[in-house]
């Protein structure tokens, strides 16, 4: 019977997701140092290698690596399924995304196809393993839970993500002649609004109403949001590859779905019972506040068709949507997940004797909240870095730099609390 | 039609909303205020724990044939919380704003996690089980009284 999850027994041992949750902020720093090396320049075009480079430093260095971290974690307890061999999957995982991401930026930015062919290697071999572990375990599941429902579409997307990136560095690394502007729009959409989009979703009708104490999404919400915008996403593709009237609907469709999920959860989140304001719930309001710029922004580009070809149009659309959206919602998530394991591996020992650190003190408030603070100053800072890139890529890489470094020294410092503790027998 | 499972679920809520009276009491520093909501809180979550230890999870495992279970898992988790209850008690009388608000955000994901197990699984699990016996049951737990903190 499928409820292991809590007990020591069946939980993966903390350095299981902590590995990923641990490195993710240095591909933030990464970013910063990017921007820094690079200026004003990197904003020009969405093509620039460097400002691709930057993309999946964000996408694969960070997001993907948490996430996929959160995964490893959750899925025992959503699931009632743990991963089998949690250390060597987790190994076999975290490994080659490092080395992949640090290998393809270093692409991007060198134009060697020898980067590009070994970024390919080191990624697939890390998604394979991935997707099939966690495929594996949820599929073992009986569909009772529509986080877990959203969890398979997006694993799904995520596999149609990863097929169409490695099939892009593959033209990148063997020169291959394909249509790459079509499959880069596939491989975007694919991974923001699938991948990213349906696990945010997932994810939300259990924490949202977890951590705020709200009252649960509406039911046609959670039964028919995730598969319809998977089937629109599907629909869109193939009117993009194939060219037919139905990929403009299926798009607003898709734009329609995530304002309606935007918009839900702020309305949820002011009838939570808990009011004290809390920095994870302030980054899953400023995430979908950015979510829902984003979904304007492309309303307003579709009407105003000026707007939608200038140069810089998809570029605020990403950083709205990746570093407003995605960024800020899993920073949310890191500050209520890593205090936790860390109490939850140091309270449930055998051995124990006395208390253990409570979450608040395992990462305090205070430095939770500057980290905040940061956190908005270099998205605000690179929203204008867009618009004025001469003087202000610079403070903006500035702003992700020390964000990237107070998330660090924040999810470190808990780190170093379970090692401290850990070794106390009394 | 009451079935176990909304039973329960309604009053996980019930122990939800007083939870987070106690812990914005102790936020402002009404330790008057404070004081009693736990104490009503942790009243209410250990009826909980008493409706379903001593009627639910008992005609579960005779139902199941199965003591060693998701019931064995429920039981050590609500002895987890159990200790979190003392920890917050002496940081009331100590009048530990911080140290309340640590446990008790602590205590929320513990509860929350406990809570989602029970709904998507344990419970409807139990509505299945006992169905035929579902009103005795129920019954059962109406019976239990709530146990004033002295």
């Amino acid at each position: 019977m499928g409820l292991s999850g809590l007990s020591l027994e069946q939980a993966p041992p903390i350095l299981v997701p902590l590995r990923f949750f641990l490195t993710a902020p240095l591909f933030l720093l990464l970013a910063a140092l990017l921007l820094l090396a690079v200026g004003p320049a990197i904003f020009v075009s969405r093509w620039s290698p460097p400002l691709l480079a930057l993309t999946h430093l964000f996408t694969l260095g960070f997001m993907a690596m948490v996430m996929m971290g959160a995964l490893l974690q959750m899925l025992p307890v959503l699931a009632g399924s743990p991963v089998s061999q949690p250390r060597l999957v987790a190994g076999l995982v975290h490994s080659p995304l490092v080395g992949g991401v640090l290998l393809l930026g270093s692409g991007f930015l060198s134009g060697r196809p020898l980067l590009f062919q070994l970024a390919v290697v080191a990624l697939a071999s890390s998604f394979l393993v991935f997707i099939a572990a966690v495929a594996r375990s949820l599929l073992r599941v009986p569909a009772r839970n529509a986080t877990v429902v959203a969890m398979r579409y997006a694993v799904a997307a995520l596999a149609v993500t990863v097929t169409l990136g490695l099939t892009l560095g593959s033209a990148f690394g063997w020169q291959l002649s394909l249509p790459l502007l079509s499959l880069t729009d596939l491989h975007a959409s694919w991974g923001l609004l699938g991948w990213v989009s349906l696990l945010m979703i997932g994810v939300a009708y259990q924490v949202v109403p977890m951590f705020q104490l709200t009252p649960a999404y509406p039911r046609p919400f959670t039964r028919w949001l995730v598969g319809g915008l998977f089937a629109l996403l599907l629909l869109w593709s193939a009117g993009a590859w194939f060219g037919g009237w139905f990929a403009l609907p299926a798009v607003s469709g898709l734009m329609l779905g995530l304002v309606l999920f935007g918009a839900t959860t702020l309305y949820l989140q002011t009838q939570g019972k808990r009011r004290r304001p809390d920095v994870s719930v302030q980054f899953w309001r400023v995430g979908m506040t950015a979510m829902l710029a984003a979904a304007a922004l492309w309303i307003a580009g579709w009407l105003l068709p000026a707007l939608q070809n200038h140069e810089a149009y998809p570029v605020v659309l990403g950083i709205l949507f990746i570093f407003g959206f995605a960024v800020s919602a899993i920073n949310g998530m890191l500050y209520k997940i890593v205090p936790f394991l860390v109490w939850f591996h140091l309270f449930s020992r055998k051995d124990r004797k006395g208390g253990v650190p409570n979450m608040k003190e395992i990462i305090p408030d205070q430095a939770a909240r500057r980290h905040l603070f940061l956190h908005l100053a270099a998205l605000l800072l690179i929203l204008a870095g867009v618009a004025w890139p001469v003087p202000l890529v610079y403070p903006a890489a500035l702003a992700l730099g020390l964000s990237a470094v107070l998330l660090g020294a924040n999810l470190w410092g808990a780190y170093r609390v379970y090692r401290e503790h850990i070794s106390k027998r009394s | 039609m009451e079935t176990i499972s909304s039973y329960l679920a309604h009053d996980h809520r019930r122990c939800d909303e007083i939870f987070a009276q106690a812990e914005e009491a102790a936020a402002k520093g009404d330790w008057q205020a404070a004081g009693r909501d736990f104490a009503q809180f942790a009243a209410a979550v250990r009826h909980h724990f008493n409706m379903e230890e001593q009627v639910m999870f008992p005609a579960f495992e005779q139902a199941t044939g199965n003591t060693m279970g998701p019931t064995r898992m429920m039981r050590m988790e609500h002895e987890q919380m159990r200790e979190l209850f003392d920890q917050m008690a002496q940081t009331v009388r100590a009048r530990d704003a911080a140290g309340y608000a640590g446990i008790a955000e602590t205590l929320l994901v513990l509860m929350q996690q406990h809570n989602l197990k029970e709904e998507n699984v344990l419970y409807p699990m139990s509505d299945q089980v006992l169905g035929a016996r579902q009103d005795e049951v129920i019954g059962g737990m109406a019976a239990i009284e709530e146990e004033v903190a002295a």
